[in-house]
């Protein structure tokens, strides 16, 4: 079966549909799924859930898809550079549900993986455990939290081939992983689609059975926090 | 005189052991890589997916896919490692983690601590807070002791939504050190010319001991 596309726009071809959740890799602007991100705003697709760490910023990112108010509930950690992000939280525009960032990691690697429940001690005696059923182990109180699974997973890493095994760049790696396998879909950008047998097979950070469509694209990498030291 | 903000990261600075992993938060606690004993070897978690965490690159270094969890460029180093989200909460929530040095807006007589929400004004997300403090061998905060208002942040109970429950050891403020003990919070360390008293009328929180 074939995997490559040739652009966001065809790798998402009869995949969209209005309410749907998506998964979306990246921390802060870092490794995220830059051109899908641009192709579902302008898909026009609406009442959206997303899981993602975190809403991008205004102009860039997950942010684009708040821009036409195509997100109905967002799942994530953090969301404080987006301002926009703010203004339809607080006008009751916008639904969010925080996890916390080890809670969003290991719900997405669970679902992926299978396993509908696990307990943490993150959040215990916090919000966050409100109405979840809790459980004591050796003494210590656990929460139990969901696996989560996605209609759709979106991810960004370096190079790709067309087994769709995938190779991420340093930082870059963050939630893409766990997303690929929590997608019914999961559709892959990379930098680079390489020849099948010309990644290390001992480097592939996520085998190809986790990835239905993939397709390179060129990237504008944004920096949020350009800090520097002198030379 | 008070310490400032960098005088409580040098402080902090003395709660690394050598060999320790270590990860800092946002702000202050980010300064205390500044006091490194140079003799120690310290390896710095971020929780977006390294370990090993290098200093801010020159400009010609910067990298797009190379930031540290407060989205700053940053460098790697000999001894890095890079990681999935889900690997790097592993070793944050399994306990691998030695010292987290975290900012906070409150925190309680009972280690409850209070740093990612205030209701219907800010709403930003606790990120990696929940994980780090539920996790992590030892949690040690640094913040002002008083806020903009000048208010005691060292409250008998938080009034801001938690982000856990008992999970502090010890709190670095401008006035001093702070342990959390049975019954309260115990007084460690002042800064010069700060004394017991002045720290008692600054806190509403229970100072036991002498």
């Amino acid at each position: 079966m074939k995997k490559v596309f040739s652009s966001a726009e065809e790798a998402l071809n009869g995949v969209l549909k209005d309410g749907m959740t998506i998964a979306a890799g990246g921390f802060g602007l870092c490794g995220i799924p830059e051109n899908l991100i641009a192709a579902i705003k302008s898909s026009g697709v609406k009442e959206l859930t997303i899981a993602s760490n975190n809403a991008g910023v205004d102009d860039f990112g997950l942010g684009l898809l708040l821009q036409d108010r195509q997100v109905k509930k967002m799942i994530s950690s953090y969301v404080g550079e987006n301002d926009l992000f703010m203004q339809q939280y607080l006008a009751g525009e916008l639904e969010i549900e925080f996890n916390p960032q080890g809670t969003l990691a290991e719900r997405l690697r669970a679902g992926g993986a299978g396993i509908p429940g696990f307990y943490t001690a993150t959040g215990v005696g916090t919000k966050i455990a409100e109405g979840k059923e809790t459980k004591e182990f050796d003494g210590k109180t656990y929460v139990l939290e969901r696996g989560l699974r996605a209609d759709l997973a979106i991810v960004k890493a370096w190079k790709g081939d067309a087994q769709g095994n995938l190779t991420y760049s340093k930082t870059a790696m963050n939630f893409n992983p766990e997303c690929a396998t929590a997608g019914k879909i999961t559709i892959a950008e990379v930098e680079e689609i390489v020849p099948v047998g010309s990644l290390d097979k001992m480097q592939i950070h996520t085998p190809g059975v986790y990835v239905q469509r993939i397709f390179a694209a060129n990237h504008e990498k944004r920096i949020e926090q350009r800090t520097t030291r002198a030379a | 005189m008070p310490w400032d903000r960098n005088d409580m990261a040098a402080r902090a600075a003395q709660e690394l052991e050598d060999g320790f992993y270590v990860n800092l938060g946002i702000g202050i606690p980010t300064l205390v890589s500044n006091y490194v004993p140079e003799d120690y070897d310290i390896t710095l978690q971020s929780e977006n997916g390294m370990l090993g965490m290098g200093p801010f690159p020159t400009e010609e270094e910067i990298d797009a896919d190379l930031i540290n969890a407060g989205k700053q460029t940053v460098t790697e180093l000999d001894r890095t490692s890079y990681f999935s989200s889900s690997q790097s909460f592993a070793m944050i929530r399994g306990g691998h983690i030695n010292l987290s040095i975290l900012g906070a807006m409150e925190v309680s007589e009972t280690g409850d601590l209070a740093n990612w929400m205030i209701p219907g004004r800010l709403v930003k997300g606790m990120g990696g807070a929940m994980d780090l403090v539920a996790g992590v061998q030892r949690i040690v905060i640094i913040m002002d002791h008083a806020n903009k208002a000048g208010e005691s942040k060292l409250l008998k109970k938080c009034s801001l939504p938690l982000t856990g429950q008992g999970v502090v050891d010890r709190i670095i403020t401008n006035l001093g050190v702070f342990d959390v003990v049975e019954g309260g919070l115990k007084v460690i360390e002042l800064a010069p010319e700060v004394t017991m008293e002045e720290v008692r009328n600054k806190t509403e929180a229970t100072i036991v001991g002498s």
